[in-house]
This record gives C-alpha cells, sequence and structure tokens, in this order.
C-alpha cells in the first residue's frame, strides 16, 4: 500500500481536477473529457507496450487509429446491396488479384537465386499486376460511387454491432503492423520512427481517398452505438422517474406544477445526454480495466522480463538465444493492436468516421506526450499521462485566457495586445505541450510515475 | 511542331513546377542532414523551424514595404532574409544552449534527442502561431512573371505556352548559389573540414584539437540559414501557412533519407528526386499524348499513373522502397 501510494495520489489529483470541471463548467463536459481521456489511455498503452517494453518507437500511432475507426465502420455500417451487384465483382476480383500478386511475388522470392533478373521479375509482376487491377477495378469503383453517392457511394459494411469492431479494429491494425513491421523494424530506432510516421500518412491517404471503401472525406455518419440514444432515453418511464428522483431537491423548491415540468424537462434533456456518455464510459472502463491487468502480467511474467532485458542490451539478449528480431516483431503487432481497439473506440464514441480528421502528425506526437510525461515503461504511468495530457490539451484554452487576462490585467480592452493575445489562446495549448514535455525530458526523465521493476 | 508542343507542354507541367519544388525540399533535406550528421539526431523540428525564419523574414518584409523600401521587380522579403537568418540564428543557439547542450552533454542516446525535439517542435509551433497567427499568407510582391504563357505563344507561334514564374527563378538561383557556397565552405575551407570530421568521428575530430563548441554553433549558424531561405523560398512560390510547413517535414524527411542521412549531397539530390517522382507520377498524360501519338491512337482516359489525392503518398512509398532495398539511401550516408 505504502509503495503505490504515489499512484494513488496521482490517480486521486486527476479525478478531482475531472470532478471540478464538472462543478464548474459541465458535468457534460467532464465527462466526455473523461470518455476521450480513456480513449487516449488505451492509446497509450499501446504506445507503452511498444517503447516501454521493448524500446522501439512507433510513430504510426495515427494510422492505426485510423485502421481502427475504419473497422468500425466496415463492422457495424449495414451492407449497400445496390453497390454490391454494380460492383462488387470488380472488387472481389481485384482483391484475388491481390492475393495473386502477393503469393507470386512469394513464389519468386522463394524458388529463385538472389540476383538483377529477380528484382526485375519481381518489379515486373507488381508494375504489371497494378496495372489490371487498376483496369478491373475502375468500372466498378466507378459504378459504386455512382450508387446514391449524396448517402452511400461505398460497399457499406457487414451490419453487425459495432462492439465486435473493437476486436476486428485490432485484428486490422495488428494485420497492418505485421507488414510494417517485417519491413521496417530492422531499422535503428530514429529512423523506424520516421518510416512509421510516413507510412502512417500513406495509409491515411489510401482511406481518405478510397471512395468506394470509406466514403472518403464525405464521411461515414449515424454509425449504431452500443449505448441508448438520447431522444428514446427522454422518453422512457424508468429514465424520467429516476431523473426526477435524482432531482428530487431541486424540483421540490418550485411551486408551479408547469414550471416543475419544464424544470423536469430539461433536467431530462440533460441527464440524458450524460446518461449516454455514463454508459460510453462504463465501456471503455471495462475495456481499460481489462487492458490493464492483461499488460501488468504480461510485465511481470517471465515474457516481460525477456523484453526488457532486450530493451535493455539486445546483444546480450540474442547471446542468451532470445529470438530479437522474431519478438520486436511480436510487441510492435500487439501494441499496434491495442492502438486499433482505441481507434474504434473512438469512432464508437463519436458515431462518425471523418477519415479527414486523423491528422498524424498532430495527434501521433500528442500520444507520445502522454507516454513520456506519464512515464515509460509503467501502465499506471502510461495510463495517467493519457489522462493528465488529454486533460490539459482540452482545458489549456480556459486556462490560457485566466494568464492572459492576469499579466495584461493593466492594459485596455481594447488594446492591440491584448486583442491579439486573446485571439491566439487556442495556440497556448501547443506551448503548454512543448514545454511540459521538455521540463519532464529534462528533469523527471522517467516520467510522472516512473518504471519499477519489483522482483515478485 | 506536335513534337515541340509536347515538349513545351512537359516543361510547363512537370519540369520547371518540380525543379523549383525540389530545390525547396533539397534546402530543407540539407538541413536535416546536416543537424543528423553533425548533431546526431533527427530534428522533428524541421518544418517549424523553417516557418519560424519565415516568419521573421515576413515580419521585416511588413516593416520594410510600410517605410517604402523594395526592390523593384524583385520581391522585398529578399531584402529581409539576412535580417531574419539572424534573428534565427540567436533563436537556434537559445534552443541550444537552453534544451539540446543538456543531452548532447550527457551524451543521451538519438532517440532522446530526438523526442526533445518534439518538445521544440510544439514551443515553436506555439510561438509562431501566437505571433503570426495560422492562417494562410502571401508576402510576395514585384514581378510576377518572367515569361507569361501569352506571350510565350505569341514569340514562339506554338499552341502551347510556358510560364515561368519570377519565384521559380529566384528559387532555382537562390538554391545553386547556396548550395555551391555550401560544399564549397564544407569541402574546402578549413572550419568546413573539421565539420566533416566531427559528424565522421567525434572521438578522433576531438583528440585532432576540433573545437567541438565552435563546431555546433557553426552548424546551428549554417541550420538558421537553410531554414530561413528555405521557408522563404518556398512561402514565395506558394505560400506561407504554419500547418503546411510542419506537414512539408514529411517530404523533406524523405528527400533526407532517400539520399542518404548524413549526406547533404544526397539529401540534396534527393530533394529532386522526391519532387520529380510525385509530380511524374501523378500528372495526367492525355495531353502529352495526344501531341505525340497520331490521331487514332488519341487515348481515352486521362493516363494519369496516380491521382493527385496520393501526392505525399508516392514520395514516402519511394522512402519505402529506398529502406527495403537500400537502407542507407541512394547515395550511402551513413547506415543507420
Amino acid at each position: 500500500m505504502r509503495k503505490n501510494l504515489n499512484v494513488i495520489a496521482a490517480y486521486s489529483i486527476m479525478m478531482g481536477l475531472i470532478i471540478l470541471v464538472g462543478i464548474f463548467q459541465s458535468w457534460n463536459i467532464a465527462l466526455s473529457i473523461f470518455n476521450l481521456c480513456l480513449i487516449s489511455a488505451v492509446m497509450t498503452m499501446g504506445a507503452n507496450i511498444q517503447w516501454g517494453y521493448a524500446g522501439l518507437i512507433n510513430f504510426g500511432i495515427m494510422g492505426f487509429t485510423a485502421l481502427g475507426g475504419l473497422a468500425a465502420v466496415l463492422i457495424s455500417v449495414n451492407p449497400v446491396q445496390d453497390a454490391w451487384s454494380a460492383g462488387g465483382t470488380n472488387i472481389l476480383l481485384s482483391l484475388f488479384l491481390i492475393i495473386g500478386i502477393v503469393l507470386a511475388v512469394r513464389f519468386v522470392l522463394k524458388r529463385y537465386q538472389k540476383s538483377k533478373i529477380r528484382n526485375y521479375i519481381i518489379a515486373a509482376i507488381i508494375i504489371s499486376g497494378i496495372i489490371i487491377i487498376r483496369l478491373v477495378s475502375e468500372p466498378g469503383i466507378e459504378a459504386i460511387e455512382e450508387v446514391n453517392p449524396a448517402r452511400t457511394g461505398f460497399l457499406g459494411g457487414l451490419g453487425l454491432p459495432i462492439i465486435f469492431s473493437w476486436i476486428v479494429g485490432a485484428f486490422f491494425a495488428g494485420g497492418l503492423a505485421f507488414v510494417i513491421g517485417k519491413v521496417a523494424l530492422g531499422l535503428r530506432a530514429d529512423y523506424l520512427a520516421i518510416a512509421t510516421l510516413l507510412i502512417s500518412e500513406i495509409v491515411i491517404a489510401i482511406i481518405k481517398h478510397e471512395d468506394w471503401l470509406t466514403r472518403g472525406v464525405k464521411n461515414v455518419i449515424g454509425l449504431k452505438r452500443p449505448a441508448p440514444y438520447e431522444v428514446n432515453l427522454q422518453e422512457t418511464d424508468w429514465f424520467i422517474n429516476l431523473v426526477e428522483k435524482f432531482n428530487s431537491g431541486k424540483l421540490a423548491l418550485i411551486s408551479d406544477l408547469s414550471e416543475r415540468q419544464a424544470a423536469l424537462n430539461q433536467f431530462v434533456i440533460e441527464g440524458s445526454s450524460v446518461f449516454v456518455k455514463l454508459c460510453y464510459s462504463g465501456l471503455f472502463l471495462v475495456v481499460v480495466i481489462i487492458l490493464l491487468i492483461l499488460t501488468q502480467k504480461a510485465l511481470y511474467s517471465p515474457w516481460g522480463r525477456m523484453m526488457r532485458a532486450i530493451r535493455d542490451n539486445e546483444e546480450a539478449a540474442n547471446a542468451m538465444g532470445k529470438n530479437v528480431v522474431k519478438q520486436h516483431l511480436l510487441i510492435f503487432v500487439l501494441g499496434s493492436a491495442i492502438v486499433g481497439i482505441a481507434g474504434a473506440m473512438l469512432v464508437t464514441q463519436d458515431g462518425l468516421f471523418t477519415p479527414g480528421s486523423y491528422r498524424p502528425l498532430r495527434y501521433t506526437f500528442l500520444i507520445w506526450v502522454m507516454v513520456i510525461v506519464g512515464g515509460s515503461g509503467n501502465n499506471f504511468g502510461a495510463i495517467l499521462g493519457g489522462f493528465v495530457v488529454w486533460f490539459l490539451w482540452i482545458e489549456a484554452a480556459p486556462i490560457g485566457l485566466y494568464l492572459v487576462n492576469l499579466t495584461t490585467a493593466g492594459l485596455e480592452d481594447t488594446h492591440f495586445l491584448k486583442v491579439h493575445l486573446i485571439e491566439s489562446v487556442p495556440y497556448f495549448r501547443f506551448l503548454m505541450m512543448g514545454i511540459g514535455l521538455l521540463l519532464i525530458m529534462r528533469y523527471r526523465p522517467k516520467g510522472i510515475l516512473p518504471e519499477k521493476i519489483e522482483i515478485k | 511542331m506536335d513534337f515541340l508542343n509536347a515538349l513545351i507542354l512537359l516543361l510547363n507541367y512537370i519540369f520547371v513546377p518540380a525543379l523549383a519544388y525540389g530545390s525547396q525540399l533539397a534546402i530543407g533535406a540539407i538541413f536535416v542532414t546536416l543537424i543528423y550528421g553533425i548533431l546526431r539526431f533527427a530534428n522533428f523540428a524541421t518544418g517549424d523551424m523553417m516557418s519560424f525564419g519565415t516568419m521573421v523574414a515576413i515580419l521585416f518584409t511588413w516593416y520594410f514595404q510600410s517605410i517604402g523600401l523594395t526592390l523593384g521587380i524583385l520581391p522585398t522579403a529578399l531584402l529581409a532574409i539576412p535580417f531574419a537568418i539572424l534573428f534565427m540564428g540567436l533563436y537556434m543557439l537559445t534552443i541550444d544552449k537552453f534544451v539540446f547542450r543538456y543531452y548532447r552533454l550527457n551524451k543521451s542516446p538519438p532517440v532522446q534527442l530526438a523526442m526533445v525535439s518534439i518538445g521544440v517542435m510544439f514551443v515553436t509551433q506555439a510561438v509562431v502561431r501566437i505571433i503570426i497567427g495560422p492562417s494562410d499568407r502571401r508576402f510576395f510582391d514585384g514581378e510576377k512573371f518572367l515569361i507569361r504563357a501569352n506571350e510565350f505563344k505569341e514569340i514562339t507561334g506554338l499552341n502551347e505556352g510556358l510560364a515561368i514564374k519570377s519565384t521559380q527563378v529566384i528559387t532555382i538561383v537562390v538554391t545553386i548559389i547556396l548550395v555551391s557556397t555550401l560544399f564549397w565552405f564544407l569541402n574546402k575551407t578549413k572550419t568546413g573540414k573539421s565539420m566533416r570530421a566531427y559528424s565522421d568521428n567525434e572521438d578522433l575530430a576531438l583528440l585532432s584539437g576540433i573545437d567541438p563548441k565552435k563546431i555546433v554553433m557553426i552548424t546551428w549558424m549554417i541550420a538558421a540559414i537553410l531554414a530561413t531561405i528555405g521557408g522563404v523560398l518556398y512561402g514565395l512560390d506558394k505560400s506561407f501557412k504554419p500547418f503546411t510547413y510542419f506537414n512539408n517535414m514529411l517530404p523533406i524527411f524523405a528527400a533526407a533519407i532517400v539520399g542518404g542521412i548524413g549526406n547533404p549531397f544526397g539529401a540534396f539530390l534527393g530533394g529532386y528526386v522526391i519532387a520529380f517522382s510525385e509530380i511524374l507520377l501523378t500528372y495526367a498524360y492525355k495531353k502529352f499524348f495526344m501531341y505525340v501519338l497520331p490521331e487514332s491512337m488519341e487515348p481515352v482516359g486521362l493516363i494519369q499513373l496516380l491521382s493527385t489525392d496520393y501526392k505525399f503518398a508516392v514520395s514516402f512509398s519511394i522512402l519505402v522502397i529506398v529502406l527495403l532495398y537500400r537502407p542507407s539511401g541512394i547515395f550511402k550516408g551513413k547506415i543507420l
């Protein structure tokens, strides 16, 4: 108990801050911050597994997040029958062609010795394959995109409950990570960082522009929900009764009957959105706790010890007979899969998929700030980092405004400097992130909750 | 005649823009590669340092314009560049003193320095946005075109026009002067040679009496020159928007790695490799084939290898291919 005092203290302070937001701003805002904190926590756990356990830098976070989001769309949206009949065969044919190309390249790689001719053959297979795929898929894609473009114009999904997509998202992201890992894991750390960053840009470019699959920048809206809808809640009796009971004190103060009814309605509307958010929080919390238990178990298992050995001294671990390459690949896939879950959760919570909003440069670095500020290698630290940084990211504008008002209190309201500063308040969040990161890196390089390994 | 038309078409839509864009990337890539070779970390603040330098240049340009000082047909920004470089150098040295020096003296691993540079990136980003705002700004003045498409058509009597923007010419000329001076400096002067020695083998360089403080300072000064000029040229040619500069970091990194990171000449060529492949692969060749082929064989589609949406993706795919087959880059940089 005593050993974990700092963990408990840090988490209670964080919870206290969120509750303060609830009291002073509104419970709606507090809960939406809390939910996004939970999602960030899942992402940081994924990044932390890679960086903290194994020392791999993955700057492709946003690519995996977007893939998780894509999974949510492909799982939950109802299939568009017209589009399938219009261009489904072409798309399926292209899919088989892609598999054929991969198999052919593998065959050539296995069958022939390494030589210039082999490289040319592979290049020829890939280039001719791409041309054939384009010829086959083009009419199909055009046909699909012409099917009711204002509402669908894409293939749709499987029409299953959206919760399944959390698992499928993990598989998507893990699959991509496997491919990237095969290609890029041999590189040194900072090189790997750049490579993954660029690959995630490619993934997002594809998701953004392949309208037949994802509707691209037209976005997919109105996804299914695992939680009830506000509108339905506002008409259910048990919910209205619940709200009435909850606010009975306040309602009793209002004597006029019609006024009381109006106030109740107001409470019901507010309550319904809080209730929906609470449902999400519950679901997310379950995911976070399951992942936390699993990662903690892994950290203290023989496997976790091996990972740390590999991280701290690759050559020595290799000499002890550990397969470094394989373990790196494994942990890269696992961490990315967790990020994929977070991506699916994010889309589930928003109820819409907007490929345009995945900006690798911005959010990848934010996630990394979370990992480093929280404490790399420590799961509790990573989760805390997700909470602290996201909280600051959202609340930076109000804090910045307060600071600006404080420092320019001597100036008139119309003074150009004050007006300019107040206009640029939103950018104070970058300043806070940057200075926070620099200070932590300098004075507490292991993060708020540093990694500590107990021998059990 | 048709053949000439086709040639002019390619010149107008591919060669000239790619050359200008490539020069802008090349300057940035040399900046990245220099920091990587001598200070030994991947500088994620590259794009934002460039936008900071450009911002200072814009502020000076506005000041000069307000007091009525212009360069006639040339953009005023050229006059502002030296002042911006001084400012930028000061900024870089300050950052180095307060941030990077500590890690360098502690011999931290490169990854840690890269993380620190992300912190610098955030701070620089904030400073730029707070001072000048996030919106799009054009600060070009002077004569816009060297040759207009219409004039060219009249003079030569061809169907296709060739338009050359003065910013494109300025970009190319400035790049040639800057890069040749830099290579002369690195290869011929004593300081330049000691810089290369330091990059090759730090311990050996220290043993031979090279002063690391001086090397680092000069590196940051050169970096300031490259960042400012590269940023201003890009801003003159297109426009200045902090977020675009931030995004440009990616093709710049791609150029540096494709050329072989740590190798300035490779980085220089890498810039052009990236720019040309981006434009060549996403250009619609329909009109070109209409000129070249006989009428009966006229193409149906746009003959575009990839849609322009994938412009960025092209350069990154090249990078991935290079990483697969030649991890040290086309021109043998450091093996990472």
